[in-house]
């Protein structure tokens, strides 16, 4: 059987890829979406999705309950986001690079509270069979999925709603566009930007407790690759626009399976260069995204980094 | 002492005829602030060991033994504080001009892929002259990656932090990709290596210590940063064009090429890192390169604000706490992460001490 499908293994398996890998960069991309439409950039969410991955399984492992273990991932990256809050709310302090600072805190405090959790092996979440109807041992495999990727699958769309047709929308909205409006209308801009940034910390700590609950599967100290920063490119992608975000990140998540997929049937040349995909096709898509003359469509415009 | 002194002219002679005082408060404040921000971190960091079990004051005397303790430890520091000054520019060059570059790590990764291969293909014939190749060929493709990014936030717009990075991560599969495969020495099993360098293309030790040449390398080149900087036309047109790119413009600077040449020296200065760990290190390139030189790099051009002269102290600081961590898992059973959360919380509280900027009265009077 394994054999029959021959070359058909290889976009089966990139699909296959797509719908597992991308859950970190949705549940990112989503937070980062939230945070940047109040006008505030938080580059720290690659530290937030190593965090989050380390403090999930940990708990996991200590509490004998993933879904717990979820739940603690988004708590810490809501303490980070809110750190992260805190400190770019105070006058001239500059937000991408409290993210570069967070980046590495996030990170090294992961790698430093996570080394007994490197040897254990921890419950992980249980996965959703969609493929029962199929015969074929792979496509069941493939469409294996878990049941984030399905929150991830409504959260997008509702966020979307939220942020077009409700107050607190509206308002965020509002912060992103001009803070000097917001100002005008009575409402804190700081708030809602600390808030924002502690709400899109949450969403990258879910994506992390993925990583080491579901897929890998495990936690070490290689566990993310950049996931957490490419999903902020991935935004400036999507346009900031939350529906957007879960395509493209099923795109990077396609793209970051290539070379594991050309494995699977025996390619082995150049399995390095097929590793770099997502960061090529993340720039190049930023190259083709972007323009020195005219500003992003759809960037909020108290956003720095268009500017 | 020198400021109390200057307060009678001060009051004598009014603002205009003492530029003395009002520069002593500007010294005063650009090393308060980083100070402040230091004994914040010390103080954090010393209650989140504690929590840990570890006394704090223990672990810091320890660090300073690790650090500069002996004479041994010293060369330990000056040894891994060499490539972290060139690290530093990468940062903090650009970063005149208003760019945050970081990434450093794949510049410093290709560069010494690149020295590694010339350094191979010229083999031992003419050593100096191969060095000297070697040199340039890191300090050219180092440069050339950094002002990659550099180009795509002139012409296309692109964040220069986010494709800086993106790169680095391209830079180390490309970097993978040559090592493991045309490059690989069939000898290598276990950590797949480029075939050693001839012995005669090392460099050797600073005579009277155990510190490599590269640490000569990098206290020039921060130096020739800092002249640079501060005495030519290229480093005041850099910094005018950081402090506002508009009048820049007006004024008739050439914006896109000071970015481009910014950038390729901050990453050729990277690249020459690579090659000093290839050719005074490691003897051949492999994944060792990729030991977090670059990222430190960011920290302390942060640190030091970007000026290379003050860069030097700061990157033997880190260069110290890095050497330290050895000590401390040894003694203390520490996880060798313990040095990255400091460095962690050090970044983070430099960032939040530039608020105070302006805000401390050195007996202004008002």
């Amino acid at each position: 059987m394994d054999t029959a499908l021959g070359w058909w293994g290889v976009p089966l398996a990139v699909m296959a890829g797509a719908l597992r890998v991308s859950v970190p960069f949705l549940f990112v991309s989503l937070g980062e979406c939230l945070t940047e439409r109040s006008g505030r950039i938080n580059l720290g969410l690659e530290g937030t999705l190593v965090m989050g991955a380390m403090s999930g399984y940990g708990v996991s492992y200590l509490t004998g309950s993933p879904w717990l273990g979820v739940l603690v991932a988004g708590a810490c990256g809501v303490a980070l986001g809110l750190l992260h809050g805190a400190i770019c709310s105070l006058p001239r302090v500059n937000d991408i690079a409290v993210g570069i600072a967070l980046m590495l805190f996030g990170t090294g405090l992961a790698f430093y509270l996570g080394k007994p959790f490197i040897q254990p092996t921890a419950p992980r979440l249980p996965a959703i069979e969609l493929g029962a109807w199929s015969s074929l041992t792979q496509v069941r495999a493939a469409l294996e999925v878990n049941a984030l990727l399905l929150v991830g699958a409504v959260l997008a769309p509702a966020l979307a709603w939220a942020l077009n047709n409700t107050r607190w929308g509206l308002i965020l909205r509002t912060a992103g566009e001009s803070a000097d409006a917001a100002r005008a209308m009575g409402y804190s801009v700081i708030t809602i930007r600390v808030l924002a940034t502690a709400a899109g910390g949450f969403f990258a700590g879910i994506g992390g407790s993925f990583l080491s609950l579901y897929y890998p599967g495990s936690w070490n100290e290689g566990l993310s690759s950049g996931q957490g920063l490419m999903a902020v490119a991935l935004v400036i992608f999507a346009r900031w626009d939350p529906v957007r975000c879960f395509f493209a990140a099923l795109l990077f998540g396609g793209a970051g399976s290539i070379g594991p997929a050309l494995q699977s049937v025996g390619i082995t040349q150049g399995y390095y260069l097929f590793n770099a995909a997502p960061y090529v096709l993340t720039l190049a898509l930023m190259i083709a995204s972007c323009s020195r003359r005219r500003s992003l469509a759809g960037a909020p415009a108290e956003l720095l980094i268009t500017r | 002492m020198i400021a109390a002194a200057a307060v009678p002219s001060a009051e004598l002679g009014g603002r205009r005829a003492a530029p003395l005082w009002p520069r002593l408060i500007g010294a005063a404040e650009t090393l308060s602030v980083p100070l402040i921000a230091i004994a914040a971190t010390l103080v954090l960091f010393g209650v989140f060991v504690a929590i840990a079990g570890v006394d704090p004051l223990e672990l810091y005397s320890l660090m300073y033994t690790g650090a500069f303790g002996t004479w041994f430890s010293w060369q330990n520091t000056l040894q891994r504080a060499a490539p972290l000054m060139l690290t530093t520019l990468c940062t903090a060059i650009p970063a005149w001009l208003g760019l945050i570059i970081i990434g450093g790590e794949g510049a410093l990764v290709l560069g010494g892929l690149a020295a590694a291969a010339t350094g191979l293909a010229l083999g031992a014939a003419a050593p100096a002259l191969t060095l000297i190749v070697m040199a340039c060929a890191a300090v050219i493709v180092g440069g050339v990656w950094i002002a990659i990014a550099g180009a795509l936030r002139q012409f296309r717009g692109v964040n220069e932090t986010i494709a800086s990075l993106l790169l680095t991560y391209i830079a180390i599969a490309l970097f993978n990709h040559v090592v493991e495969g045309p490059l690989r020495d069939p000898a290598s099993l276990n950590k797949p290596s480029t075939a050693p360098l001839p012995a005669s293309l090392m460099l050797g030790n600073i005579p009277g210590m155990d510190v490599h040449w590269g640490l000569a390398v990098g206290v020039i080149a921060c130096l020739i940063a800092f002249v640079a900087m501060r005495y030519t036309v290229f480093g005041f047109s850099a910094r005018v064009t950081g402090g506002n790119v508009r009048a820049a413009r007006m004024v008739g600077l050439p914006v896109g090429r000071l970015i481009m040449i910014a950038c390729f020296l901050g990453g050729g200065a990277a690249g020459l890192a690579g090659m000093l760990e290839v050719a005074a290190v490691h003897g051949r390139a492999n994944a060792s390169l990729a030991a977090g030189y670059g990222y430190s790099g960011v920290l302390i051009a942060f640190l030091a604000r970007h000026n290379p002269l003050a860069a030097l102290p700061v990157a033997i600081l880190l260069g110290g706490i890095a050497a330290s961590g050895g000590l401390l898992q040894r003694r203390l059973d520490l996880p060798d992460a313990t040095v990255l959360v400091l460095q962690g919380i050090l970044f983070i509280a430099i960032l939040a001490s530039e608020t105070l900027y302006g805000r401390i009265k050195f007996g202004r009077g008002r």
